[in-house]
């Protein structure tokens, strides 16, 4: 057959290929990430006093009331195996999980003072599980609970809100729709002591 | 629509559109072996012609040209498949992950060798380094230029004009010169500059091992790495779409910013832009390539704001990311689908019925609207035949393009281009609905079940890649019937084709006469336009009913299932 003639030019230009685009091509990408962009090839890590505490492009699981929730996660916010709940407009599953959440959000923001209506992005879940950005309304919602949790003083509190807005500001820039990176904001509460933080991170 | 939806959009385009006469013109000369800019890498063609034994000056007609791909593409079959199995046994495993199964294993090899890059399992958390870099990576590559010389050999059959040596069948290049071509002056360049784009934006790109990390209420986990970057540039530029990650550019480590998906977009349609009008180039008549362009630029428009209106109208943010929203979700769902990619920055499964309807819909036109790398503008090139067939019945006169005759043979076979994919996903649908091993992956009931199923074999046929994610396909079932929906949807449209250009390329050139069909002109573009719309809405309308049609009405009636 003719066609197995070539076999033997095949694999010759195979592996001259596979040393081409699947070893000096990445070896030569990584060498020049690493010199230029080191923090961001590297998986823009936390670190705190050290520590990797996360990525600020992952989200975490925030449970506690002196944090900032991050959007729902399909996979619990598992870092390896992340994924989405991939439930259709009609599941009845979806329909059953988002009323959760609106219950769980009117009870523990409803009464707070600040705006009961959970927002469209704390209701449903992210396509990632790890979406690290919330809305700029989800996060404005969230501020009282967070600062009466911290204890903050009325002029902290003003802060905080002011350092949120400033934040979606920045992050928008020209495009993209206004949000907060929550690991970021949790991370800042932790360690400025202008917001409760100890340094310590937790 | 707020006027922050369209600045994405507005950049895209203007990238997209402006790059494209140029990068035709760059490619012309490439494929040409005329001088252009990235000619100093010449010797580094030859020293790889030298330590591979390619004949550079070989000519090869179709057969020889359709063989030297077939006997490629297995081998690529057989090596990928031996590195994800014994992917244990190979360096650069820092996590010790296991080899994949066997029809894992297989329906991974064919898929990134056919330029689908549909995938069963989740990277971060299935394969090594290795397995990804040298294995995956390579394919990528490899895959995506096998289409764009596949298309190259296409078009020089339609515009072959010169005389033939006696006996002699007509040439239609040289495969492996274009191959090489291919990677060494238009994939590799490009890549390296939109991966340092991409790492810059929070891409990772480090071979490191996964990161231990204690979040900060405490909680233990580890962070995946790996050389993303590097194959996330030629998973977007090649239109392959393969994730590094399993959410796939929903992943904040393969896309962190809006910035980096509006390059990852312009990526996926950079070179299915240019490639309308290199084919104008090539057959020495620009105007023929620019009404090609018109017609797919028309229908990416129409396909662009009806899934950003459906979204914004239907959709929610379930599978949606805070950074990309509704509206740039949606674009990206188009541009994934309208090219070969299938790379997703959000959950197709969960958008509104028709929002989804939409993607799919672009798969089933043969992925014709730019199409994928290569094979966008080679199944195009069917449907201009079938066109100029038609428009020939019409008026009564022998079909001519480009000053050769339209006979029997190239219609049969670009006929048979056209039916392939089609037949693939309605047979397949079929079987996986009546089979409860069919039924058994699904995560949705009733209409957007069949949806589910439906999306698959599409998205094999048309080596698209991208899912309804709910469907759990890393079954032996599902794992080899998709095998088979790939490749024949490959080869299926491949071979036809490159024996359609064979015959073309060996037919005189006749004198254009008063009553020949002009096909530069806006008459053939919208008979051109319709000839797409209707071979797909006539083959697909009635299972799109009983799927994202019916569950749209449930969905405004307030159902739920």
């Amino acid at each position: 057959m003719d066609v197995l003639k070539k076999i033997p030019k095949s694999i010759t230009f195979l592996l001259g290929m596979t040393i081409l685009t699947g070893v000096i091509y990445p070896a030569a990408v990584t060498l020049a990430a690493q010199l230029a962009f080191p923090g961001k090839a590297n998986g823009s890590l936390l670190v705190v006093k050290g520590e990797v505490r996360g990525s600020t492009l992952l989200a975490q699981k925030f449970e506690s009331p002196r944090f900032f929730q991050a959007r729902p996660s399909a996979s619990d916010y598992a870092y390896v195996g992340a994924g989405a709940s991939n439930l259709g407009r009609v599941s009845a599953d979806l329909a059953k999980a988002v009323a959760d959440r609106r219950a769980a959000w009117q009870a523990r923001f409803g009464a707070a003072g600040g705006s009961s209506a959970a927002s469209e992005d704390m209701l449903y879940a992210s396509a990632s599980g790890l979406d690290p950005d919330i809305s700029l309304e989800a996060a404005l919602a969230q501020a009282g609970n967070v600062a009466k949790a911290r204890g903050l003083s009325p002029a902290a509190e003003a802060a905080l809100v002011g350092e949120i807005r400033g934040e979606a500001k920045r992050a928008t820039g020209l495009i993209g729709p206004p949000r907060v990176n929550v690991v970021s904001l949790n991370a800042l509460l932790e360690t400025d002591p202008a917001f409760g933080g100890n340094g310590n991170g937790g | 629509m707020k006027s922050q939806d369209f600045v994405e959009i507005a950049i895209v385009a203007f990238v997209a559109i402006g790059a494209a006469p140029f990068l035709a013109a760059y490619m012309a000369r490439v494929y040409s072996g005329d001088k252009h800019p990235l000619r100093f890498l010449a010797p580094v063609e030859k020293f790889f012609y030298r330590i591979t034994g390619i004949d550079s000056g070989q000519e090869m007609d179709w057969k020889k040209y359709a063989l030297s791909l077939l006997a490629f593409s297995s081998a690529s079959i057989v090596l990928l498949f031996l590195i994800l199995v014994g992917q244990g046994h190979l360096p650069l495993d820092s996590q010790k992950l296991p080899g994949m199964s066997w029809h894992l294993a297989l329906n991974t090899a064919i898929s990134f060798v056919t330029n689908t890059n549909w995938q069963a399992y989740s990277g971060e958390a299935s394969l090594s380094y290795f397995s990804q870099a040298v294995g995956l990576a390579v394919q990528n590559f490899l895959s995506a230029a096998a289409g764009m010389a596949v298309a190259i050999a296409v078009i020089r059959g339609i515009a072959a004009h010169k005389a033939n040596p006696e006996g002699a069948a007509p040439s239609l290049g040289n495969f492996w010169v274009d191959m090489t071509r291919t990677v060494l002056y238009i994939l590799l360049p490009l890549s390296i500059v939109i991966a340092l784009v991409l790492v810059s934006q929070g891409v990772v790109q480090s071979l490191s091992g996964y990161v231990p990390s204690l979040s900060l209420e405490g909680k233990q986990d580890l962070i995946p790495l790996g050389p993303a970057a590097s194959q996330v540039a030629i998973k977007h530029l090649g239109t392959n779409g393969g994730g590094f990650f399993g959410p796939n550019s929903a992943f904040p480590l393969e896309n962190p910013t809006p910035l980096s998906n509006i390059v990852e977009v312009i990526a996926q349609i950079l070179i299915p832009f240019a490639f309308p009008l290199l084919f104008g180039r090539m057959v020495g008549k620009k105007g023929q390539g620019r009404v090609v362009f018109a017609v797919m630029l028309v229908l990416l428009v129409v396909l662009v704001f009806s899934a950003v209106a459906s979204e914004r109208r239907w959709g929610s943010m379930e599978g949606k990311e805070t950074r990309f929203g509704k509206s740039d979700s949606a674009l990206f769902a188009v541009l994934t689908t309208i090219t070969s990619c299938g790379a997703v920055d959000a959950m197709h499964d969960s958008f509104s019925p028709l929002g989804g309807m939409i993607p799919m819909i672009n798969i089933m036109l043969g992925e014709v609207i730019f199409g994928g790398v290569g094979s966008g503008l080679y199944g195009m090139l069917a449907l201009v035949l079938i066109t100029v067939f038609i428009a020939g019945l019409m008026v009564g006169r022998s079909p001519e393009y480009l000053g050769k005759k339209i006979e029997a043979r190239e219609i049969q076979l670009a006929m048979l281009a056209i039916i392939a994919p089609n037949f693939l996903i309605l047979a397949f649908s079929a079987v996986a609905v009546s089979l409860p091993v069919g039924l058994m992956g699904l995560s949705n009931r009733g209409p957007h079940g069949l949806s589910e199923i439906l999306y698959a074999y599409a998205s094999g046929a048309g080596n698209n890649g991208s899912a309804f994610g709910g469907l759990s396909v890393n079954t032996p079932f599902y794992n080899l019937t998709l095998g088979a929906d790939m490749l024949i949807g490959r080869f299926g449209v491949i071979f036809p084709m490159l024996g359609a250009a064979g015959s073309l390329a060996a037919k005189k050139l006749v004198a254009p006469g008063a009553g020949t069909f002009k096909t530069d002109t806006g008459t053939f573009g919208v008979l051109l336009l319709s000839v797409v719309v209707i071979v797909a809405g006539l083959t697909h309308f009635p299972a799109l009913t009983l799927g994202p049609i019916l569950d749209h009405f449930l969905m405004t009636m307030g159902a739920t299932l």
